[in-house]
């Protein structure tokens, strides 16, 4: 008796396993995302973005979260859910940033936070796309005299805590052999307004955060970026939880879209003209043929959406670091490669 | 039976709290353990009391911190009893002006948040100071800019480590001297005397002074006191005092009044009477709500992160958290040493507490 009811209850189980996995196993291709599912399930994309910087993120005088990393999140909630609107934006400090995400609270981190080993090694985070490349830059005032930053030997900086800032001047301290004092505040704010009130001889940030911090200064004019940047390349960029494969993939491709729209030429005003193009890799993009969507476990309609509702990665940055968001910080090494500049991405092929 | 069980009830809320704890932890591939505290650091500490190199241990690093925190504890220690004392006296004064003060100080002070005050000293006044170059010089060449304060030092000659010891235990012994008994009399303010002869001995063991001067970028020579310093330290004891001020009246008040009526008909005069008759009475009521404020002073010292002043909870919480990514390790830390250093300031007081309390049969 016992014997039968085991056997019974083994092909009960062969009998659901097949009927689950026999069911799926026609679509191979379909894609399997916790953190997607979360958020499809949610109606709304969780962003960890900053507190508050010009050019990457900040709530202008209405309350409404502008700059580059924000365009990123909209970005990614247009392909995922139907609309650049359905985001819920934490901002994060610089000490939190990783616990949040990895403790769940976001779905991705969006915050101007630079790619490194350890962050991907130890801390267990994928880093899917560089949305900005920087270097550490110095803002000092003019009236110094100081042109170069060797030249800065002696003199007292005033920097966010928390960062890679301090461990690259320490090293560069070392290998020139002289001393640049450092003055650690907990909020950017707190550091730029120290500076400008004389505290310290200058401020460091990554190129972008000093550029934004010069156009809160009283008298932005009075402040020089000294020419060479320290601690090598800074490529800044989104960051999300290992162990999710496929929402790193469609966050990695929001990325390269909004660089294909640039490619393409795609802009809001010929966007209608170019769906009835001929070109098949312009017709595979905007999702015309092929299944480009469904493979990155989203609708065909979501470059789309992108092209329509956020625009290149061109026009996302010069309505944020460019001349329209007030920053004037020239493009430089966020140029398409075939401008001379870094951002490139593989084929849509 | 009921409180065992609520026991294990609690044990068991723990014991799951932990292994999830543990297991949220291996998941992100962080074991728990302080090893870290011997590697290496790379990151340099603005403001310090002893040597500190880039490079030098985290271990290293978590001295230096506790030593910032202690420094600017102590020194609000002490600026706050002085002053809470002065305005508690001044709060009971005949006099309506003198009254009113302390009464509009503690008020002021009492009802307005210790971070804004903070942060009001450091944004709001030490920072509105000069430029280095253009410095306030103030007499015994002083200087005061935006940088901080610049008192000139003292540069040691070859025999000074034994002679400042020596002053110092000059200066240690006159509270001994003090009490000594001549002809049935304690010596009393005559042991003063041994404060010129400490004075010339720690003369003996200077070189030269060293005079702050501005030197390139900065003020250079002398011994910089941060505007870092002064303003959580300003902060920290102007606080404290208007609580401590609230304590002395209040324990000065609980001395009967019959104490003080018997002292001046006995012919005292007003001043002895307060300090010998009803200061040492009302001491004993105001210790242990002032070792409260004290260890409060010791806790809120963590809020010189908001000013950049490098104590345990700014560098800790803030630079080694993230070079190291270990959050847990490190608030394990910071709340161990504030515990430490909290738990000894108490049993100090307690014991002193002890010692004044009356005796009674």
């Amino acid at each position: 008796m016992l014997r039968f009811r085991a056997g019974a209850a083994a092909c009960c189980v062969a009998l659901a396993c097949l009927l689950t996995f026999g069911g799926t196993a026609t679509a191979q291709n379909e894609t399997k995302s916790v953190t997607m599912d979360a958020i499809k399930k949610r109606g709304q994309l969780i962003c960890g973005v900053d507190t508050g910087i010009p050019g990457y993120a900040f709530q202008d005088s209405k309350g409404t979260w502008q700059g580059l990393d924000i365009a990123y999140c909209r970005a990614v909630a247009d392909a995922l859910l139907g609309s650049p609107d359905k985001v819920k934006y934490i901002g994060t400090t610089s000490k939190v940033r990783f616990s949040v995400l990895q403790s769940g609270e976001i779905d991705v981190l969006i915050r101007d936070s630079e790619h490194t080993f350890i962050r991907n090694t130890q801390l267990g985070l994928d880093e899917p796309a560089v949305n900005f490349f920087t270097g550490q830059t110095f803002m000092v005032k003019k009236s110094l005299g100081v042109a170069h930053t060797k030249d800065l030997n002696g003199a007292t900086i005033c920097l966010l805590t928390g960062t890679t800032l301090e461990t690259n001047i320490a090293d560069y301290n070392r290998s020139n052999n002289i001393k640049i004092n450092t003055l650690l505040f907990d909020k950017s704010e707190e550091a730029f307004a120290a500076a400008d009130a004389g505290r310290c001889d200058g401020y460091t940030d990554d190129g972008g955060s000093v550029a934004a911090a010069r156009s809160t200064m009283k008298q932005p004019n009075d402040w020089i970026f000294l020419p060479e940047t320290i601690g090598g390349l800074q490529p800044l960029g989104s960051f999300t939880r290992q162990g999710d494969e496929a929402w790193t993939r469609l966050v990695k491709w929001v990325h390269y879209a909004m660089l294909e729209i640039e490619v393409l030429g795609i802009n809001k005003g010929n966007l209608e003209q170019m769906k009835q193009s001929k070109d098949p890799e312009t017709r595979r993009f905007l999702g015309l043929e092929g299944d480009f969507g469904k493979l990155l476990g989203v609708d065909n309609e979501w470059a789309y959406r992108i092209a329509r509702d956020i625009g290149s990665y061109g026009d996302a940055y010069e309505a944020t670091f460019g001349n329209k968001g007030g920053l004037g910080l020239p493009r430089g090494m966020n140029n398409l490669s075939s401008n001379g500049g870094l951002q490139t991405m593989p084929t849509w092929h | 039976m009921g409180q065992w069980l609520l026991l294990a009830a609690l044990v068991a809320v723990a014991w799951y709290f932990g292994s999830e704890a543990a297991a949220n932890m291996s998941r992100r591939h962080a074991g728990f353990g302080f090893g870290f505290l011997a590697e290496n650091t790379n990151f340099d500490i603005p403001f310090r009391l002893i040597s500190w190199d880039v490079g030098d241990t985290y271990a290293r690093a978590l001295l230096v911190c506790i030593l910032n925190t202690l420094l600017v504890s102590a020194m609000s220690i002490v600026a706050a009893t002085l002053l809470g004392l002065l305005v508690g006296v001044m709060r009971l004064s005949a006099n309506w002006l003198v009254r009113n003060i302390a009464l509009g100080f503690i008020e002021l002070v009492r009802n307005t948040p210790q971070l804004v005050q903070i942060i009001f000293w450091y944004v709001a006044v030490l920072q509105t100071l000069p430029g280095p170059r253009q410095s306030i010089v103030l007499p015994g060449g002083i200087l005061l800019n935006i940088r901080g304060f610049y008192l000139p030092s003292f540069v040691a000659n070859d025999r000074a480590n034994i002679l400042w010891l020596a002053a110092l235990l000059v200066l240690l012994a006159i509270p001994l001297v003090w009490r000594i008994r001549f002809r049935e009399f304690p010596l009393s303010v005559k042991s003063l005397w041994l404060l010129p002869v400490a004075a010339a001995v720690f003369a003996a063991g200077v070189d030269r002074l060293d005079w702050p001067a501005l030197h390139g970028f900065n003020i250079a020579g002398g011994v910089q006191v941060v505007p870092e310093l002064v303003a959580l330290w300003a902060g920290l004891s102007i606080y404290a005092a208007a609580f401590i001020a609230e304590i002395v009246r209040a324990a000065i008040q609980s001395v009967h009044r019959g104490q003080r009526e018997a002292a001046l008909s006995l012919g005292l005069k007003p001043r002895r009477v307060l300090s010998k008759i009803i200061l040492p009475q009302a001491l004993r009521v105001m210790i242990p709500p002032i070792t409260s404020q004290y260890l409060n002073i010791i806790k809120s010292s963590s809020l010189g992160a908001a000013v950049a002043y490098p104590e345990l909870f700014q560098i800790f919480a803030g630079t080694v958290l993230q070079q190291t990514a270990r959050e847990t390790e490190t608030m394990v830390i910071l709340m161990a040493v504030f515990l430490t250093i909290n738990l000894s300031a108490s049993a100090l007081m307690n014991w002193y507490n002890h010692r004044v309390a009356l005796v009674t049969r």
